[in-house]
C-alpha cells in the first residue's frame, strides 16, 4: 500500500500525460469533435477512417467519334472528364467525392486510382518510403561508423564526439541549419558542388523542387541521428569479448570472416534494438517537415504526423487528427510485432 | 611438433616493462609450465608466443623458424583461453570446425578431424549443443578440442583450469596430462597454481619481476631452488626462513649461527660463503619433526594447530619472535600454548646468501634427477 502511494505521483503523471491522451485520441477518432465549435460532439462511427482510407479504381475508355475512331487532341487520345464520375454520379456512388491519386495508361484505356483523401495518401506513402529508406541506410551507416570508432587509436574519442554532435543539437536547429545548406541560391551544398565541378553545376533549389525535396530531407535526417545509433552499436560492439576476436585471429579468420562469424552474431540484440528505434523515429517524422517545407512543394514532403498536427490544429479538425494518430499507432504496433517475430530467438 | 626458443624476449606496454628479458628453450614434445604470482606477466609472455602481442625485443623461434613477425595463424600454434573463448552462437561442432571451415577445408576432412577430437575428449554426445548448454568442464574440453582440430605444433594454455571447481580441476588436469602423452605435442601452460605446475610439467619456468627466476624440473625447483623467491613460491606451506650468520667455513660445509638454533654445520658448498656473512637458512615445514629427534632443534610456544588427519600443521613462536611452521604426524598430541620442540636435519637445510641467491646443497635426494612419469 505504502509502495503504491510512493509511486502515486509518477503514476498520476503517467496517467495524465500518456495514458489519458492515448484513450482520448481513440475516443475522439470516432466523433466529429472540432477544436472550437458551437455544436455538440457527435458519434460518427468509422466515418473519419473511411474518409481517410477510402480508395477506388476507375478505368476509362478513350472518347470515340461517330465512326468509332479515336478523337485525338495533339496526337493523344482524349478521355471523359473524371468529375463526371466522382461528383454525384448515381452509377458510381462509391467514388463520390474522390480525387485522382495516381493514373496511368493501360493499352488504350486510362486507369485511375482514386482516393477520398489524396493528401493523406501522399503522407502515408511518404512516411513508408521514409522508413524504408532511412531504417536500412541509417542503421548500416551507423554500424560502419561504430566499427571505425571502435578501434584503439589515439584521439578516437574526438571522432566519437564529432559523430555524436548532431544528436545533441535540437532537430529544430538542425533543420534550420540545413535549410541554409539546401538553399537554392547560394546554399552551402550548391556552392560546394559548384566548386567541385569548377562551376559546371547549376544551382538546385533542393527543398523547393518536388523531385529533390523529399530526398534532401531523408539525407539530412539520416545525418542527424546516425551518431545516436552509432553509440548504440558501439555499446553492443564493446560487449563482445576480446578473446573471441583473438581466437578467430589464431584460426586465421579474415576481417570479413571475423565480422560475419564473431561481430555480427554478437550484435544480434543490438541490431533488433537499433532497427526498432530507427523505425519508430522514422514514423514520427514531423519536425523536419514543419521547419523545412511545411509538407510542400505540392505535398511532396507530407508525413503522417505532420498531417495529424495540421488537421488537429491547423484545420481545427481534432477528430481527423486523432484518426490519423490512431492509424499511425496501429501501423507502428503491427510493424513492431512483425519485427519482433522476425528477429525472435530461434531455439 | 616443434621445439621453441626465446632469446632475451622483452615486452613493454608504453613505458612499463613487463618482461625484462627471458631466455627459454623448449624441446620438441616438452610440457613447459610457466608459473608466477598474479601480474608477473605470464599471459603477456604466452601471448607473445601466440602472436597476439607484439614482441618488443628479442627473438622467438618455433621449429627453428623466427616467428616474431608472423601472424598467429602462421605460427603453428593453438591457444586455449581461460575464458574458453567459445563462439556463443555456434554449436560445439561448429566451434571446433571453425578454423577448418574458414580455411575452406573439404567437408569430409573437417568431419573426420572434429569427430576424432570429440572422441578423444568424449564430447560426442554434445556436438549439437550450444556452449551455454554445457557445464564449465565441458566448455573447457570444447576449447581444447578446437585446439586439437588445428593440429598445431605447439599448444598454448592460459590458466585453462582456473574457472573450474576443485574436483573438476583435478580431473581436467589429469586429462590434459593424458592428452600430452597421447599427442606428444609441445605444450606451454600458464598458471599461478603451483600444484598444476608440479603435476603437469616436464619443465617449470618461475616468472617474477620480469625475469625467469629459475627454469628446471619440478623436483629441481623443489629441492634446489635457485633463490629465496623460488624457495618461497614452490611448496606449501611456504618454506621457513631463519636469519643466520656464517660462523665457520670448512671443507665439511658451512657452519651457521643464530640465537634460536645455536650453531649448526650444514652440508653446503663453502666456496661462496665467508665468515661473518649474513645469510638465510631455509627449511621446509614438511622437513620438520616433533621433539628433539633430529640434528637441529628449535623450541617455542605453539600458536597454531591445524589437524588435517594424516598430518598436523603447527606453528611455534620462539622467545626471540621467530615463527616456524612444521608439518608433523597426525597422531601427535599437542595443544595451543604448549611449549614444544621442532627439529630438522642439517641435510634438509637450504642456505641463501644476503642477496637471496642459493648456495649449492651437497646432499640432494636422488629424486631430483627423476623425469616426469619415472
Ligand atoms: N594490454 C596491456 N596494456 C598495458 N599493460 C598490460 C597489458 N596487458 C598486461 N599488462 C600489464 O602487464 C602486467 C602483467 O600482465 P598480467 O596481469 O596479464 O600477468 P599475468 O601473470 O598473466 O597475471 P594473472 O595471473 O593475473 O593472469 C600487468 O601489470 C598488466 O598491468
Ligand atoms: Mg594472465
Amino acid at each position: 500500500m505504502a509502495g503504491w502511494l510512493m509511486a502515486g505521483p509518477s503514476l498520476a503523471i503517467l496517467a495524465i500525460f500518456l495514458i489519458l491522451p492515448f484513450f482520448l485520441a481513440f475516443g475522439l477518432s470516432f466523433t466529429n469533435q472540432r477544436l472550437i465549435s458551437p455544436n455538440p460532439t457527435e458519434y460518427v462511427g468509422m466515418r473519419n477512417f473511411e474518409s481517410l482510407l477510402g480508395v477506388g479504381t476507375l478505368t476509362l475508355e478513350p472518347l470515340r467519334g461517330e465512326n468509332g475512331d479515336l478523337i485525338l487532341e495533339d496526337g493523344a487520345p482524349t478521355y471523359p472528364r473524371l468529375r463526371g464520375y466522382t461528383r454525384n454520379n448515381p452509377d458510381y456512388p462509391h467514388l463520390n467525392g474522390m480525387r485522382e491519386w495516381i493514373s496511368w495508361t493501360w493499352g488504350e484505356n486510362r486507369v485511375y486510382v482514386l482516393a477520398s483523401d489524396v493528401v493523406f495518401m501522399r503522407a502515408l506513402v511518404n512516411t513508408f518510403m521514409f522508413v524504408l529508406i532511412v531504417a536500412p541506410l541509417q542503421g548500416a551507416l551507423a554500424l560502419g561508423l561504430a566499427l571505425l570508432v571502435n578501434q584503439k587509436l589515439k584521439g578516437i574519442n574526438a571522432f566519437r564526439a564529432i559523430f555524436f554532435m548532431p544528436v545533441v543539437v535540437s532537430m529544430v536547429v538542425v533543420a534550420l541549419l540545413w535549410r541554409f545548406i539546401y538553399d537554392g541560391q547560394n546554399g552551402l551544398l550548391n556552392t560546394l558542388l559548384a566548386f567541385l565541378t569548377f562551376g559546371g553545376f547549376k544551382p538546385v533549389d533542393w527543398l523547393g523542387n518536388t523531385s529533390t525535396a523529399f530526398g534532401a530531407m531523408i539525407a539530412m535526417s539520416i545525418w542527424q541521428a546516425v551518431g545516436f545509433h552509432m553509440v548504440i552499436w558501439l555499446s553492443g560492439l564493446q560487449t563482445i569479448p576480446e578473446h573471441l576476436y583473438e581466437a578467430a585471429r589464431i584460426e586465421g579468420a579474415s576481417r570479413w570472416q571475423t565480422f560475419v562469424h564473431v561481430t555480427w552474431p554478437g550484435l544480434r540484440n543490438t541490431a533488433v534494438l537499433v532497427l526498432i528505434v530507427i523505425t519508430m523515429q522514422a514514423f514520427a517524422l514531423f519536425t523536419q517537415v514543419d521547419v523545412m517545407t511545411n509538407g510542400g512543394p505540392i505535398d511532396s514532403t507530407q508525413s503522417l504526423v505532420y498531417q495529424a498536427v495540421q488537421r488537429g490544429y491547423g484545420q481545427q479538425d481534432i477528430a481527423g487528427g486523432s484518426a490519423i494518430s490512431v492509424l499511425l499507432f496501429l501501423i507502428v504496433l503491427s510493424i513492431s510485432l512483425i519485427q519482433r517475430y522476425l528477429t525472435r530467438e530461434r531455439t | 611438433m616443434a621445439s621453441l626458443s626465446m632469446k632475451s624476449v622483452r615486452k613493454s606496454y608504453g613505458a612499463v616493462e613487463v618482461i625484462k628479458g627471458v631466455d627459454l628453450d623448449i624441446a620438441d614434445g616438452e610440457f613447459v609450465v610457466v608459473v608466477g604470482p598474479s601480474g608477473c606477466g605470464k599471459s603477456p609472455l604466452l601471448r607473445m608466443v601466440a602472436g597476439l602481442e607484439e614482441i618488443t625485443a628479442g627473438t622467438m623461434e618455433i621449429g627453428g623458424r623466427v616467428v616474431n613477425d608472423l601472424e598467429p595463424k602462421d605460427r603453428g600454434i593453438a591457444m586455449v583461453f581461460q575464458s574458453y573463448a567459445l563462439y556463443p552462437h555456434k554449436t560445439v561442432y561448429d566451434n571446433m570446425a571453425f578454423g577448418l571451415h574458414i580455411a575452406k577445408a573439404p567437408k569430409a576432412e573437417v568431419d573426420a578431424k572434429v569427430k576424432k577430437a570429440a572422441e578423444i575428449l568424449k564430447l560426442e554426445p554434445y556436438l549439437d549443443r550450444l556452449p551455454k548448454q554445457l557445464s564449465g568442464g565441458q566448455r573447457q574440453r570444447v576449447a581444447i578440442g578446437r585446439a586439437i582440430v588445428r593440429n598445431p605444433e605447439v599448444f598454448l594454455f592460459d590458466e585453462p583450469l582456473s574457472n573450474l571447481d576443485a574436483a573438476l580441476r583435478v580431473n581436467t588436469r589429469a586429462e590434459i596430462a593424458k592428452l600430452h602423452r597421447d599427442l606428444g605435442a609441445t605444450m606451454i601452460y600458464v598458471t599461478h597454481d603451483q600444484v598444476e605446475a608440479m603435476t603437469l610439467a616436464d619443465k617449470i619456468v618461475v616468472l617474477e619481476g620480469g625475469y625467469a627466476q629459475q627454469i628446471g624440473t619440478p623436483m629441481e625447483l623443489y629441492h634446489t631452488p635457485a633463490n629465496l623467491f623460488v624457495a618461497g613460491f614452490i611448496g606449501s606451506p611456504k618454506m621457513n626462513y631463519i636469519e643466520v650468520t656464517v660462523a665457520e667455513v670448512s671443507a665439511d660445509g658451512v657452519k651457521v649461527a643464530a640465537p634460536d638454533i645455536g650453531e649448526a654445520l650444514l652440508p653446503i658448498d663453502p666456496d661462496k660463503a665467508a665468515v661473518g656473512d649474513r645469510a638465510t637458512l631455509g627449511i621446509r615445514p614438511e622437513d620438520m619433526r616433533h621433539g628433539k629427534t633430529d640434528g637441529i632443534t628449535v623450541s617455542g610456544r605453539v600458536e597454531l594447530v591445524e589437524r588435517l588427519g594424516h598430518e598436523t600443521l603447527v606453528e611455534i613462536t620462539t622467545t626471540n619472535g621467530l615463527d616456524l611452521k612444521g608439518i608433523i604426524d597426525g597422531t601427535t598430541l599437542i595443544s595451543l600454548g604448549d611449549t614444544t620442540d621442532l627439529s630438522f636435519a642439517a641435510a634438509s637445510c637450504h642456505l641463501f646468501d644476503s642477496a637471496g641467491k642459493a648456495l649449492t646443497r651437497r646432499e640432494v635426494p636422488e629424486v631430483v634427477r627423476a623425469r616426469r612419469g619415472t
